[in-house]
């Protein structure tokens, strides 16, 4: 982008060496903190690929963590709990999420819109701890533990993630779109379902992929709520397991063989969201 | 409106009249489902307001001023939990921010494309790295590393001296700022790892909006410093910066916010200690911290209600903090990004 200024340093009068040394200087630096910030991430791959890749056999996709003390087991409980209750959050992420973007961007003109806006930016900081709390008081002090308030928990952390990326991609989709349906004699809300919607389909999935893959490694906001199963469950009504739960359960354990399932889960997990992230982007590109 | 004769397969015959009523149900309906939104947050409120009641009732005020959390005595004071919080997120944004700053110049000044597209996506990727992995990976890696420079630190005759005067005082109730710097514990958990840990996690929330505000600097701005015979150091300093400077600090103050909530990393690797700033290599805690750590095995009503009341302390405090993070970034973006 600079390219075509950079070469127009001083042409006539030399460069005192001291702003050519202070020049020098900074760039260093800038390039030194810039190798700073992108190694933790590097180190972190690598030290799990080391440590974890050993223990990801098929075991670890179809047993069961093995008792405390004992060696072998998976954590196939914790990747079909992950599975379902990223599902059900889905489900109220999308509904609500979708929902709210067509509402701030197809009802400008709304008296509540400001609200919704302003309410759905404040949600998206709220720590997911917190939310765990709020879902426990709601669901769990009447129901118990279940994997439906951990969907519930991690969905309504989706809502606002979704409802900014919905508002802004339909927002991409050119008025004109819409007057050409409305001149058709088409209602408002055809013109919205299968017009505007469909033209910001692939936007839209992008934003959701990307709500996922965040709250896909949230442990936090399910502590008080799904709770964690050291069993397979696919009843949704009783506590269920999920991974960064497990992770969290293995790496604070004393064992050796929970802290390899951990970091196995760890490897896991790190790569499915970084994958589902390098596909929500590219699709993105493309557009 | 006409009825065209030409229609399409796909278009249903709608009069009018019944378009006009279906469009109002289908406001209705979208009304509904996107007040699910406010209706989380008022819940929120109410749900974490009715359940710390009893903790308020009892403490008032003083909850915020009260140095002692006993879960056994039944005393609870958060002083512990909002320095520990307010201490890990400032000096974990005041060491991120300049690195976020330098990998934003790299990536929208310095770094050919071919380079900087990659390196920015690496930064984002820094941000997707579940909190937990992070705790891990803290917990397993850094706190031997630390362990190990503590425990070689303290080996001298002369320095094991200072630590026991200072466990001394700590035993005696008191404490001096030079033994702040003294470990406590010697396991490499605490105050510092959990700020080492931070500071990682918060760096990609300053860099991506730095990177983006840096990047709307009118071309012009450059040009005309680089005109006078200015260094590409000194066009960043003197022409880029200080147009983006009011840009970037949204984006602090948004990494700020993260930092106060930011929860199992920081409890895996503060060493969960309810002293008030007693070491800075030794056990504290964070109002997230704390709640991940005590609110599931919480037995009394009184030290549930003590924890949902950090929770909701944190609530507000990072709906001011985003608020005002929205407020600056929403005043800065500025013609020609949306």
């Amino acid at each position: 982008m600079t390219t075509s200024v950079r070469t127009a340093a001083p042409a006539g009068r030399t460069l005192s060496p001291a702003r050519r040394f202070q020049n020098m200087l900074m760039g260093g630096l800038i390039l030194l903190a810039t190798l700073l910030v992108v190694a933790p991430l590097i180190l972190i791959f690598f030290y799990l690929i080391r440590e974890g890749l050993g223990a990801i056999n098929l075991d670890f996709f179809t047993k069961v963590p093995a008792p405390e003390g004992e060696t072998g087991g998976g954590l196939a409980n914790a990747i079909l709990g992950s599975v379902q209750m990223l599902a059900m959050a889905s489900v109220i992420g999308v509904l609500v999420g979708v929902s709210g973007g067509i509402f701030l961007s197809e009802y400008p003109r709304h008296p509540l819109m400001p609200t919704v806006r302003m309410i759905s930016d404040v949600l998206a900081g709220i720590p997911a701890i917190v939310m765990g709390l709020v879902v426990y008081s709601l669901i769990v002090l009447q129901f118990g533990f279940s994997g439906f308030a951990g969907s519930m928990a991690l969905g309504f952390l989706m809502m606002p993630i979704v409802v900014r990326t919905t508002e802004e991609v339909l927002k991409l989709v050119p008025q004109t779109v819409r007057e050409a349906g409305l001149a058709l004699g088409l209602p408002k809300w055809l013109v919205t379902l299968r017009i505007v919607l469909p033209a910001a389909a692939g936007g839209i999935v992008t934003g959701v992929m990307l709500a996922l893959a965040r709250v896909a490694g949230e442990a936090a906001p399910l502590l008080f709520t799904a709770f964690g199963n050291s069993a397979i469950n696919l009843d949704p009504s009783k506590p269920m397991s999920a991974l960064p739960l497990e992770i969290y359960r293995g790496a604070t354990s004393a064992y050796d063989e929970n802290q390899r399932l951990a970091k196995a889960g760890a490897l896991l997990l790190i790569t499915l969201i970084f994958l589902t992230s390098l596909l929500a982007r590219r699709a993105s590109r493309r557009k | 409106m006409s009825e065209p004769t030409q229609s399409s397969p796909t278009r249903p015959p709608t009069p009018s009249a019944l378009s006009s009523r279906s469009d109002r149900q289908f406001e209705i309906l979208i009304l509904a489902l996107a007040s699910v939104i406010v209706l989380v947050f008022v819940l929120s409120i109410y749900l974490l307001g009715s359940e710390s009641w009893p903790a308020l009732q009892r403490f008032g005020l003083e909850f915020f001023t009260q140095r002692t959390w006993n879960p056994v005595e039944g005393v609870f004071g958060a002083v512990a939990m909002i320095t520990g919080t307010l201490v890990t997120s400032l000096v974990a944004l005041a060491i991120s921010v300049p690195l976020a700053i330098a990998s934003a110049l790299f990536v929208a000044e310095y770094a050919p494309k071919w380079l900087a597209n990659p390196v920015g996506y690496l930064i984002e990727l820094l941000a997707a790295v579940p909190s937990v992995v992070y705790g891990l990976w803290a917990l397993f890696v850094i706190a031997p590393v630390l362990s190990r420079w503590e425990q070689g630190f303290f080996q001298d005759p002369a320095r094991l001296a200072l630590y026991t005067s200072c466990k001394n005082l700590w035993d005696s109730g008191s404490t001096t700022l030079q033994c702040f710097f003294v470990p406590s514990t010697f396991d490499g958990r605490g105050l510092a790892l959990a700020i080492i840990i931070l500071t990682v996690m918060i760096l990609p929330y300053t860099a991506s909006v730095a990177r983006d505000v840096i990047r709307l600097v009118p071309q012009e701005q450059r040009e005309a410093m680089y005109a006078l015979g200015a260094t590409k150091w000194e066009v960043i300093s003197r022409a880029i910066l200080p147009y983006a400077r009011a840009g970037i600090m949204g984006g602090v103050i948004l990494a700020l916010g993260r930092a106060l909530g930011e929860t199992l990393a920081v409890a895996m690797v503060i060493g969960d200690s309810q002293d008030v700033l007693k070491s800075l290599f030794g056990g504290a805690s964070t109002m997230a911290s704390v709640i991940a750590n005590q609110f599931g095995d919480a037995q009394e009503a009184l030290h549930r209600s003590s924890v949902v009341t950090l929770g909701l302390t944190l609530f507000f405090l990072s709906v001011i903090v985003n608020y005002v993070a929205r407020l600056i970034i929403a005043r800065l973006t500025p013609k020609g990004i949306q």
